[in-house]
């Protein structure tokens, strides 16, 4: 809500400076984003008239004008081609400043000295809106007689400060300059002044000149109406036009203006509709027809839902109730006579209409929040008051008003001792009660009780916690203390899970890897990047874009694309981690909340690393979660994301935990990555329920061990795991390590097979072990090895 | 012999001093003490002496062959300080090199600051809930006090999967879960990923995060919540950071409050990054309104709270300097490093 500081002074004395003020009103709750002043930069420019143009010696474009700025005349040369003799203009003086830091100076133009500069709108830095033709490529004409010499912003009203304030959903009365006004006088003490509203006495009668019903009282509990007869269409006058202007509204026709601000003034939306274009002079307020349409005031052809509340005449709706008038009634330069609209619709149904046809307007944001009951009268002839003082047409006497509400002021019954407890604070009734009063409140102190009247614009005020926040708003938020809570001692400290998923992180950090976050949303596409079939995802129905329109259901896709942009980045090394959600509907379409599950996704590019530095790092994750005994990694061939002959799944247990591996050379062209890239995705809320921490003393060994190495030559497609099966099951409890320490291929070793060598560790817990009992299991390992798997002795 | 003993011994003795290495050493010993060294064999004449002078001859003997082997101990002491000396001489590095690159990764920024914050309030006492970030209608907004016709709805752009199922626009719809799982005393922060359609700019993102904070029992009042605000903010910005509390308006809480902190940049001086105001927006609070409690299921006449929420994005932003959002999210490497 922008608030001229003009305006607002009006009805409020204010005697500190706009800075205090503004700190002021936003420590009560009003708060205050900013404060501009549209004449900020402009200096030394001021009204004068061209009395002569002559043209100019050296040069076609230009011409030289003599113009009167009050004590002297000047010789300025231009070459805006719009100007005449006695046109009223704004010249820059020399030394003046124009908005952006520009100066004016004197000097010579082709051979003729030019003593200052005529002024375009656009150099002064207005618009159509503050100063109707300040957009025309020209030097801006002044249409009103002022002082020659005059200072512009004096002149067009420049100078006044702009408050701009946030205003909460709740306060729907301080979309007002009265509202504020109020908060104002309450905030730094001072006094109110509202205008006065006085309709001169008027002729004839409203209610033979229209006839309004209203057919839906919920949807419009009060209408409004007066008539307007020989209305003279014109410009406002300027400093209505300059205030809308600087409310951010704007100018339009005297007409127009001024609905528009009796609603800047008091909060009540109005509307004028041409009388002579509604049928049988009839105001109908009811839900739209199936299939009706109007064409709004914005040119807008609209379709209308048979909920929409609509004002209609005898046969056509002629305005969508409270969000916008229509095209057919609008007011133009030979509007005669109008009917004023001053009404009370229903918030929440103004809200659906205007959200549905995509339609917001000033007036649908203030009734969506509500208006006060007793407005409508009252702003109808504040218009009424404003027509006759303008001259802008002759006000028919009466007013319709269809009133279907209680007008009674609401009432709250309260324990004072509550608003203290609330706040933490000891204050007597009686402060509440000079607080409550300031605010507009009738309040009664009785015993315990206080008996409070809500004025009836505080439609926000409904219980105890209402009244708390105003004490404490008045009271000032700063002057609460600060405590530290009594009652139950609480610890405050992690679940066992959540310290081990933060140990998780510890470990992958510790082991070079950064911790990522990306989006939960993706395109659609990436199944097809990853070389994947889409699965049932979760839908966003109004994504910004098709590309972050699904919930993911893998965050390989992510990690992909982070790798690619390092890559791309030239960055030639990178280690990453995420562990985020992935969604996983349980039915579609949605009935019920989707799966959400925590993955760990890890992925490296680089030139020394490969699948086994990516395994190392999951295995070390295992090991200190307590499940790397139960991890089982099986070679995978059937995924297509990733390398048919480098990819592991893995288990634990009977639990499938994830993929480890590399991405397929396909998948990575997808990507821009044309380098070996390691993947592993694992389910991360399963290792959490799975590992076990906890940590069991065995006893150190008390007889020493004896090491044997174990060289072998086997098939290549033989896995490692298969061998360290076959040597654990054969050499029985005495095992206590199988390490293997080289796999070699090449000289000396036939084609298609593979040299492994293990070193063997024995030792018995109970005594130290003869030569020729370790020799005999070895033996028998050897002898098993070449049974199961082939294996030769190297 | 006496005199051969002492020809023996100055021998010996000059030869000592004048060996360079051990291998010369050792040969000097067998020369005199070896079996057939010359000391040895002197000895072995010892026999052909006569029983009286065997006595003192042995001593002399005696006293030769220790003399002998003392001044060898001592050389040769001497000579492997000089070897080892020499040998640490040729082992020297250059200790000003830098040391070999352990790689060790970091924790992305979000984490890092939420950890800071959890450790605060987990010294206040609370303790750290979850919700689901794909969320119903009903918990984001309904028993938050936001009805479908609410005006405050469009202050949040909320995606939408279904009517009633949407994504999160706030962390706030754990209070009312967590109320109806938990009898006060509630003392939790819930950390989490919040969506609003919002257009990527520096300032916006789509996903950011946000810390809410949930205190439901007898006798909370307003000072209270300033209580532990005060003490959250400066601990993590600072023993010297100031808070000002501004009356605010959110569905959920009445009285509610926004809160600010004294900039961390210029120490409230005014600067470029709090538009020179010498404050900084960091949290939305309040008072728990009594109809969510009544929507948790907890008496409001017995019972009150307060709850705040923070946007972590914009938290660690202003701890760590980062001037645009979008790098939280882009995950460039050279970024990440530097936290």
């Amino acid at each position: 809500m922008l608030v001229p500081l003009s305006w607002l002074k009006e009805y409020v004395d204010i005697d500190i400076s706009t800075e205090e003020l503004c700190d002021r009103m936003t420590m009560t709750g009003s708060n205050v984003e900013g404060v501009t002043c549209i004449g900020d930069g402009i200096e030394g420019v001021v009204v004068g008239k061209i009395l002569k143009i002559d043209e100019h010696p050296n040069a076609d474009k230009l011409v030289i004008c003599s113009v009167d700025v009050g004590e002297k005349v000047i010789q300025v040369v231009t070459g805006a081609p719009n100007v005449a003799e006695g046109d009223l203009v704004p010249v820059a003086m020399e030394g003046a400043r124009l908005p952006g830091d520009v100066t004016i100076k004197k000097g010579k133009l082709r051979g003729i000295e030019s003593e200052g500069m005529l002024c375009s709108g656009d150099e002064l830095n207005l618009t159509d809106q503050d100063y109707d033709g300040a957009e025309i490529d020209g030097i801006l004409i002044l249409r009103e007689e002022y002082p020659l010499g005059m200072d512009i912003r004096e002149a067009l009203l420049l100078n006044d400060e702009v408050m701009e304030f946030e205003i909460t959903p709740n306060r729907s009365d301080c979309l007002s300059v009265i509202g504020l006004a109020r908060e104002a006088a309450t905030t730094i003490e001072s006094t109110l002044k509202f205008p006065s509203i006085n309709v001169s006495p008027c002729t004839g009668n409203v209610y033979n000149e229209v006839k309004v019903m209203v057919e839906d009282t919920k949807l419009c509990p009060r209408y409004c109406a007066r008539v307007i007869k020989d209305i003279k269409i014109e410009d406002s006058p300027l400093w209505m036009r300059r205030r809308l202007a600087n409310a951010g509204i704007r100018p339009i026709n005297n007409i127009v203006d001024i609905t528009n601000y009796v609603m800047l003034e008091m909060g009540q939306p109005m509307h004028a509709f041409d009388l002579d274009k509604v049928e049988d002079r009839t105001i109908v307020v009811r839900k739209a027809k199936e299939g009706e349409k109007i064409t709004t005031l914005d040119d807008v052809d609209r379709e209308l839902k048979t909920n929409m509340l609509v004002i209609a005449d005898a046969k056509k709706p002629i305005g969508i109730a409270g969000v916008m008038g229509g095209a057919n009634t609008e007011i133009t330069d030979n509007t005669n006579c109008i009917i004023l609209e001053s009404a009370k619709f229903d918030g929440p149904s103004v809200r659906f209409t205007s959200k549905r046809l995509g339609l917001r307007s000033e007036a649908s944001t203030r009734f969506e929040k509500g208006i006060d009951i007793n407005l409508p009268r009252k702003a109808i002839d504040r218009a009424a008051q404003l027509i006759q003082e303008l001259g802008a047409g002759t006000v028919v006497d009466g007013i319709i008003d269809v009133l279907n509400a209680d007008t009674n002021p609401r009432e709250l019954e309260i324990r004072w001792q509550d608003i203290n407890r609330l706040l933490g604070l000891e204050l007597k009734p009686e402060e509440m009660v000079k607080i409550l009063k300031s605010l507009n409140f009738g309040v009664q102190h009785r015993g315990d009780i206080l008996d409070i009247v809500i004025p009836s614009f505080r439609l926000d005020i409904k219980g105890t916690e209402d009244i708390a926040e105003e004490v404490a708003r008045i009271y000032g938020y700063d002057n609460i203390p600060k405590t530290l809570m009594r009652g139950t001692e609480s610890r405050g400290r992690k679940t066992k899970r959540q310290k081990l998923h933060d140990y998780g992180k510890d470990i992958l950090v510790g082991s070079g890897l950064y911790e990522i976050i990306t989006y939960s949303f993706v395109s659609p596409k990436v199944y097809a990047m990853i070389d994947k079939q889409m699965p049932e995802v979760v839908t966003i129905s109004n994504p910004l874009g098709e590309d972050q329109s699904i919930m993911r259901t893998t965050l390989i896709p992510s990690m992909l694309e982070v790798l690619s942009r390092n890559r791309n980045r030239k960055v030639d090394r990178c280690s990453l981690f995420e562990i985020g959600r992935i969604f996983i509907p349980k039915t579609l379409p949605l009935k019920e909340l989707p799966e959400e599950r925590q993955m760990l996704c890890i992925g490296m590019y680089g030139d020394e690393l490969n699948f086994y530095n990516l395994k190392g790092i999951v295995q070390m994750l295992f090991r200190e979660f307590g499940i790397l005994e139960k991890a089982e990694f099986t070679p995978i061939t059937t995924d297509t994301t990733f390398h048919p002959g480098r990819t592991a799944s893995i288990k634990i247990g009977d639990t499938y935990i994830g993929i480890l591996g590399e991405i397929h050379p396909k998948v990575g062209e997808n990507y821009g990555l044309n380098i070996p890239v390691l993947i592993a995705e694992l389910d991360y809320d399963t290792i959490l329920d799975l590992s076990d921490t906890q940590k069991y003393y065995k006893g150190l060994p008390k007889f020493p061990a004896v090491e044997r190495d174990l060289a072998i030559i086997v098939k290549k497609e033989v896995l490692a795991a298969q061998l360290e099966n076959v040597i654990r099951k054969s050499a029985g409890d005495i095992l206590e390590d199988v390490k293997l320490f080289d796999i070699y291929e090449g000289d000396q070793i036939p084609e298609g097979y593979k040299s492994m060598a293990y070193s063997l560790i024995y030792r018995a817990p109970d005594r130290t072990l003869k030569y020729e009992e370790v020799d005999a299991i070895h033996e028998r390992i050897i002898k098993e090895l070449a049974e199961h798997m082939g294996a030769k002795l190297r | 012999m006496r005199q051969k003993l002492e020809n023996i011994r100055d021998e010996a003795i000059e030869n000592i001093s004048k060996v360079k290495d051990l291998d010369q050493l050792e040969r000097l010993r067998l020369k005199y003490l070896g079996k057939k060294g010359e000391l040895t064999q002197v000895l072995r004449g010892m026999g052909k002496l006569p029983a009286e002078d065997r006595p003192v001859m042995g001593q002399l003997a005696n006293e030769v062959r220790y003399l002998i082997e003392e001044q060898m101990d001592e050389h040769k002491k001497n000579l492997e300080d000089k070897l080892l000396n020499y040998r640490l001489k040729l082992e020297t590095i250059d200790v000003t090199v830098p040391g070999t690159n352990i790689e060790r990764g970091n924790l992305h920024p979000l984490t890092s600051v939420l950890n800071e914050i959890i450790d605060i309030f987990i010294g206040m006492g609370f303790e750290i809930a979850e919700g689901p970030e794909v969320e119903l209608d009903y918990y984001n907004f309904e028993a938050l006090n936001i009805p479908k016709s609410h005006p405050s709805r469009d202050v949040q752009d909320t995606f939408y999967i279904t009517d009633e199922i949407l994504l999160r626009t706030h962390t706030s719809p754990v209070q009312v879960r967590t109320m109806e799982v938990q009898k006060p005393p509630i003392k939790i922060i819930v950390p989490g990923r919040v969506y609003r359609s919002d257009d990527v700019d520096a300032t916006h993102s789509p996903i950011f995060h946000q810390v809410e904070g949930l205190v439901v029992d007898e006798h909370i009042t307003m000072a209270d919540l300033k209580g532990v605000l005060d003490v959250f903010v400066k601990e993590l910005f600072g023993e010297r950071t100031q808070t000002k509390f501004r009356p605010h308006y959110f569905p959920f809480t009445e009285p509610s409050m926004e809160v600010d902190a004294t900039c961390v940049t210029c120490g409230g001086e005014g600067c470029r990054i709090c538009s020179h105001t010498g404050w900084i927006e960091i949290l939305g609070a309040g008072m728990i309104h009594p109809n969510v409690l009544k929507y948790g299921g907890i008496d409001s006449e017995k019972y009150s709270g307060f709850a705040f929420g923070l946007g972590l994005d914009r938290i660690a932003n202003l701890k760590y300097g980062i001037d645009d959002i979008r790098l939280l999210y882009e995950n460039d490497i050279r970024f990440l490093k530097q936290f």
